[in-house]
């Protein structure tokens, strides 16, 4: 039978939202992409298994990160695609940050680990509360809570933020003093 | 004489300013991607599978 039609939009609407988590998880746009790809044929084949009135979106998450868990183990030998092609791919990027400074900061969330990242991106991104974050990561709120906690606390450390002041146009200014410097 | 109550900052906390900045980051990654919406090979992934159980159910009911 074919997918009913609000199904259908329901998944198609998830997209965006799902891709910028696989991006945001996987780093690279190429394995974002396929990951959403075997996340809707996923969420097709098991379309009994949702639960009408429930959150359509959140569901999806929870088989892309599944998806994503079960390919990271497999491919955790191989080197990844950190800060390499997704940032080159941006063409554009939103005036407030200058790009050199987007860039470190996706190089730093690449850095977290895995349970972390994707703890701060549902929740400070993807706009889902500790309970639905912890639905989809399977775990209790508070391992939510003091995940996001820490990954906020390393990126800070990460970035050398220790207040507004250090985060603004100054980090393009240091990276080029510093360049100068060594040079 | 006053406290200059910014040169102590509580351990294992980060300020206000420092977690909008890193969340003012995440959404502006995010939104980059949102605005890209939904790129036509879902869309037509969706189409032709609606078009393949079509088939598959004339097929089936015949």
């Amino acid at each position: 039978m074919p997918l009913n039609p609000a199904l259908r939009d329901a998944m198609l609407a998830a997209v965006p939202s799902l891709r910028a988590f696989a991006i945001s998880l996987s780093g690279n746009i190429d394995r974002a992409d396929d990951l959403v790809q075997e996340t809707l044929l996923r969420a097709i084949a098991n379309i009994d298994s949702f639960q009408p009135g429930t959150n359509m979106s959140a569901w999806m998450f929870t088989i892309l990160r599944n998806l994503f868990r079960s390919e990271y183990r497999k491919r955790r030998r191989e080197v990844e695609d950190t800060d390499g092609s997704y940032a080159e791919s941006l063409k554009s990027h939103p005036e407030q940050n200058s790009r050199l400074e987007f860039q470190e900061f996706r190089t730093a969330l690449s850095k977290l680990p895995p349970d972390q990242r994707e703890a701060l991106i549902l929740v400070g991104a993807s706009g889902f509360s500790y309970e639905e974050a912890a639905a989809i990561c399977d775990c209790a709120v508070g391992t939510i809570k003091s995940r996001v906690n820490r990954a906020r606390t390393r990126l800070a450390d990460l970035l050398s933020i220790e207040g507004s002041e250090d985060f603004g146009p100054d980090q393009s200014t240091r990276a080029i003093l510093a360049a100068g410097g060594r040079g | 004489m006053q406290m200059d109550m910014n040169q102590r900052k509580p351990r294992g906390r980060l300020g206000r300013d420092v977690q909008s900045k890193i969340g003012q980051q995440l959404r502006a990654m995010y939104d980059n991607v949102l605005s890209e919406g939904v790129p036509d090979r879902f869309n037509d992934m969706l189409r032709q599978l609606d078009e393949r159980k079509e088939a598959d159910q004339d097929k089936g009911t015949a």
